[in-house]
Formats: structure tokens, sequence, C-alpha cells
């Protein structure tokens, strides 16, 4: 790999211990990726801030007592705990005060206390074309293919390295030749009823990852100028059925006005058909379980947007949540503040709604032990969820989680899918 | 057959041979070393002191923390042997190495070689990325 004097300098400890072990991570895993040499990034976006055991202290300690400082501006994702409603903590004592402490480690290295896993929902947000290294998988697919930014699929530790010293490896997404797509995933004889609802978008992208891999999709065949958030659902669950790091939406993402920009000079591998019946299966496999007794709502996965709040407290109207069953929606806290501001807090608090900032309620103890199954509007969450809490799961519209949440069991429209 | 190292190293052991990628976090118990996606087609198995064969990564940038994690507790596999690169993946066994001084080889096959790989074969990496099967 070519390195700049700048880049060498770090390597060889000329620049203090953080610097040489950023840049011994970045260049490693370089290397891993075939990158020729490295780039200058305008931004970051940090994962490595969720505890996930001693290793993710003894790193961040390490570049901290190296004299690490990121260079350029850095946002974090959400961590274990939710220092707003710090009494929501159901976990282990000690496990909190080591996660309290890698979130404060990492502010320590200049890092933002966002706090989201949402961070293409903050004002400053990554433009067009500008090099990031984002971490998070669905903040990593949303900034490249609804931004157009460029981010490769970082994974914890790189992160934070690139932040402190404002290199990363030139390769995989951030070179043009990698965003083209390679294949077109072409949506039909979908009813106009279900291309119209949010609910189509989650239950596509979980699709999209299966048959994707890491491989770059043209979709063709849905309306343009998807809205932001169908884009976020597509794309979250993609990244999670699948290691999909970009999409194109032809009409509604930034490199994809037509089919034939999406593809640039590649001849489509395959083309994947995908109708009623693969969305039909793609939905069942959002769910493990066919009861109807609800213990749980959880949505917000990833952290709700501030039109997801409104639509939330349109479908929820003057109902409030059944007693036998916990509703939560994380988020993050700009979006609070602002849902504080519009009242929006308070008639979801007095439906029974709890908020969760800073966090998820999949990664960290927040839910009240569940007596029951647990649903959500989030493709992502039914994903995980029966893994990290051992939770038996059903996949709905936000309007099927609210009625099931009012009525105290599982209520799902299936005209839908018919 | 011959691989290239994405991290170096020596390791011998038996085959877990994977029909599907696995997300580390999300799918797998660092305290016990089982695969706990219960969507995963080796659902239940242990991957810990074996050879994992993986054609690729998945899912959750947190993967690197959680395998970095099993790798200072010993739970993690003794290898693992891919056919695409996952830098995630990577990033995980640097990490684990720089600080801890510990290594657990990843190498890249090409997808035929490492379609060879049959489930319960003893194999042994050797640092240039050789497989002896």
């Amino acid at each position: 790999m070519r390195l700049s004097e700048d880049d060498q300098a770090a390597l060889d400890g000329r620049r203090g211990e953080a610097q040489r072990l950023a840049m011994r991570v970045i260049t490693r895993v370089g290397e891993a990726m075939g990158a020729a040499d490295l780039l200058d990034i305008t931004g970051a976006h940090i994962d490595s801030c969720l505890y996930h055991g001693q290793v993710g202290l003894d790193f961040a300690q390490r570049l901290l007592d190296g004299g690490g400082e990121v260079v350029v501006p850095t946002t974090l994702n959400v961590a274990s705990l939710d220092l707003i409603h710090p009494e929501l903590y159901r976990g282990d004592p000690d496990t909190g005060a080591a996660a309290r402490q890698l979130m404060e480690l990492y502010e320590a290295l200049g890092c933002s206390p966002t706090w989201t896993c949402a961070p293409y929902q903050l004002e400053a947000r990554p433009d067009f074309g500008d090099h990031v290294a984002w971490a998070e998988s669905n903040a990593i697919v949303f900034a490249n293919s609804v931004l157009g930014a460029r981010t490769h699929r970082y994974g914890d530790f790189i992160d934070i390295c690139a932040a402190i010293t404002g290199r990363a490896p030139a390769a995989g997404l951030h070179l043009d030749e990698n965003r083209l797509a390679t294949f077109e995933l072409r949506v039909e004889g979908v009813s106009p009823e279900l291309v119209d609802r949010d609910l189509l978008y989650p239950v596509l992208g979980h699709f999209l990852g299966g048959v994707a891999g890491s491989e770059v999709a043209a979709i063709t065949g849905l309306p343009s100028h998807l809205g932001e958030d169908r884009l976020k659902a597509l794309g979250s669950a993609a990244a999670s059925s699948g290691s999909v790091g970009l999409f194109h939406a032809v009409g509604s993402t930034p490199e994809a006005a037509t089919l034939e920009q999406a593809l640039g000079l590649n001849t489509p591998t395959r083309i994947v058909k995908v109708g009623p019946k693969q969305l039909r299966d793609a939905r069942k496999e959002l769910s493990t379980t066919a009861s109807s007794k609800l213990g749980v709502v959880s949505l917000g996965t990833p952290h709700y947007s501030m039109a997801e709040f409104v639509r939330l407290a349109e479908v929820l109207g003057n109902q409030v949540v059944h007693r036998s069953v916990a509703m939560y929606v994380s988020t993050g806290r700009d979006v609070l503040l602002e849902i504080g501001l519009r009242g929006i807090a308070r008639v979801l608090q007095d439906a029974g709604v709890q908020i969760v900032t800073d966090t998820c309620t999949y990664i960290t103890p927040v839910m009240a032990e569940v007596d029951g199954v647990a649903m959500t509007d989030s493709a992502k969450w039914a994903y995980y969820a029966p893994g990290n809490l051992a939770v038996e799961v059903v996949f709905g519209s936000v309007e099927d989680c609210v009625r099931s949440a009012v009525v105290g069991r599982v209520v799902r429209d299936e005209d839908l899918w018919v | 057959m011959r691989g290239r190292p994405l991290v170096a190293g020596t390791a011998v052991g038996d085959v877990l041979r994977l029909d599907e990628p696995l997300s580390f976090w999300g799918g797998f118990d660092g305290a016990t070393g089982r695969i706990v996606d219960r969507r995963h087609p080796q659902s239940g198995q242990s991957v810990a002191g074996r050879i994992l064969a993986m054609t690729s990564g998945k899912g959750s940038s947190s993967t690197s923390s959680v395998l970095a994690e099993a790798i200072r507790e010993g739970t993690a596999p003794l290898a693992i042997i891919m056919a695409e690169p996952d830098e995630i993946v990577v990033l995980g066994a640097v990490v684990a190495e720089e600080l801890y001084g510990v290594t657990m080889p990843v190498v890249l096959l090409a997808a035929k070689a490492w379609e060879r790989l049959r489930p319960g074969q003893f194999v042994a990496l050797q640092d240039d990325g050789t497989i002896l099967m």
C-alpha cells in the first residue's frame, strides 16, 4: 500500500501511540480490502461505543492514553444505556457501569454525544460525494444509497481509527466502480395498495438482503421519489438479512435516475423478480410465532424520525395502550427534543408509550420480563430480537402494532397479502 | 490448498462449515461460543475451538467487537476461512492481535476451493495461507 508521508509518520509512531495504533488497524484492514492507498474523510460515525465486553474498554483507553482525539466531526451510535431515562436499565449493575465508562471514553476522544443509530436524521449530515467512515449497518447503507455519500461497510474499531487519523482505505464502496449495480431487483405484480404502504419496504428489504449478499442491486418497479423513511426501512432490513452496504432505487436514490445510470457499464449478472409470493414468504420469515398473546410492542429500530412519530401519533389518536402490554419507541435525543416541543412526546406518554433514547430495546435490558410475544414494525428488530432477547416476534405495520397494543393481543391486517 | 492470509497465522482443527453466513453480533453468544441465530442452519452449534468455514460476513458492524471479545475470552473459532473478504471479521481479529497478541487467522480461499472443505474435516492452516487437508 502507498502511504503518504503523514500516514507513514503515524504508522512509525512519530505522532504518538494513538495515531500509531489507529494507522496500524487502518493499514492492516486496508490491505485485506486490497486498497492501493488511503483517502481523506470528512466525518465519522462510531459504533464502537456500544459495550460488548472488556475489549471495547481496552481499545478506547489505549487510544485515549496515547493522546487520541478525533480530527473530523464524529457522531456516536446507540450505546447500552439511556442516559436520559437511566431508570429504564434493568441489567447487571457492573455491566451498566462498564457501558457507561465506554460512553465516557468516546466522549473524551472528542466525539459528539449524539447516541443515535440514525445519524442521517441529524441536522448536520454528509453531502453527496463526501467520503466518510461510518459504522452501523443501517447508517452505512443509508449514507451510501440515500445521501450518495461514500463509506465502506466499516465495523467497530476502524471507525474511531479513521476519526482520529482522518484517513480511510481507498477501497470498497469509496470507489466509483464498486458503487454500480451488478444486478436488477425487479418488483412486479404487487398491488398498488401494498406499494403505497410503508409496510412493503422493510419486507422488500428483508428479501433483498437474502438475495444480494454484499452485491449492489438496482431496484426497479417501485414508485419514484420514495421518502427517506421508506428507504431507511428497506436498507436497514437488507443490511440485517444480508450485508448490503448500498442499493439503488431507480427514480429515488441519487445515483440511479435511470436503470442505465445505476448499472453504468455493468451488464446485470441476473434479474431477480420479486412479486406477491416472494413478499408473502419474506413477511412470514420475519415472524417466529403464530401466537396472538401479546406482551410487548417495540417500534423505532432504526431510531424513529420526526415524521414517523407524527404518523404514530395519528394512528394512535386518543386510544391508550392496553394494561397487559408494554409499548416502547426508540429514538435519538435530538428527535426527542423536537417531539417534546411539538407536544407529541406528552401525547404518547399519556397513552402509555415509553420513549427510549440513546439506545435500543434489543441491545440492552430495558424491557420488563415479556409475558407473551413481542411485536414490531421493524424488520431489523424482528431479525435480531429473537436471538438477542430470546423472545418470539411478530412483524406488522405500524397500524397493526398500534391496534394490537390497544386491544392487548396480536391483530394484523391480512388483506394486503392475499 | 493455497489461500490469501487476511490475518496471517497458524491453526489446526476440525472444520465447522456454515451453510449460511453468520453475524457474530446477534447471532453468536460469546459466553458459550454457540450460534444463537435461530434462523441459522447451524443454530446451537459451538464455533469455539473449531476452524470456521464461512463464505462471507453478514449483518452488524458490531461483529468486530463481539469477535474480538470472543478471541480474548477463548470462545472464538481457531481460525476463519472465507470465500469473500470481509473487513468486519478481519477487524475483530486484527484488534485482538494488536491488543492482546492473540492471533485468530483469517484466510481467503477462491470459491471453488472453499467448496472443497468438508464438515468435520481436520485441516491445518499455515502462515502463508496454505491449508493442509
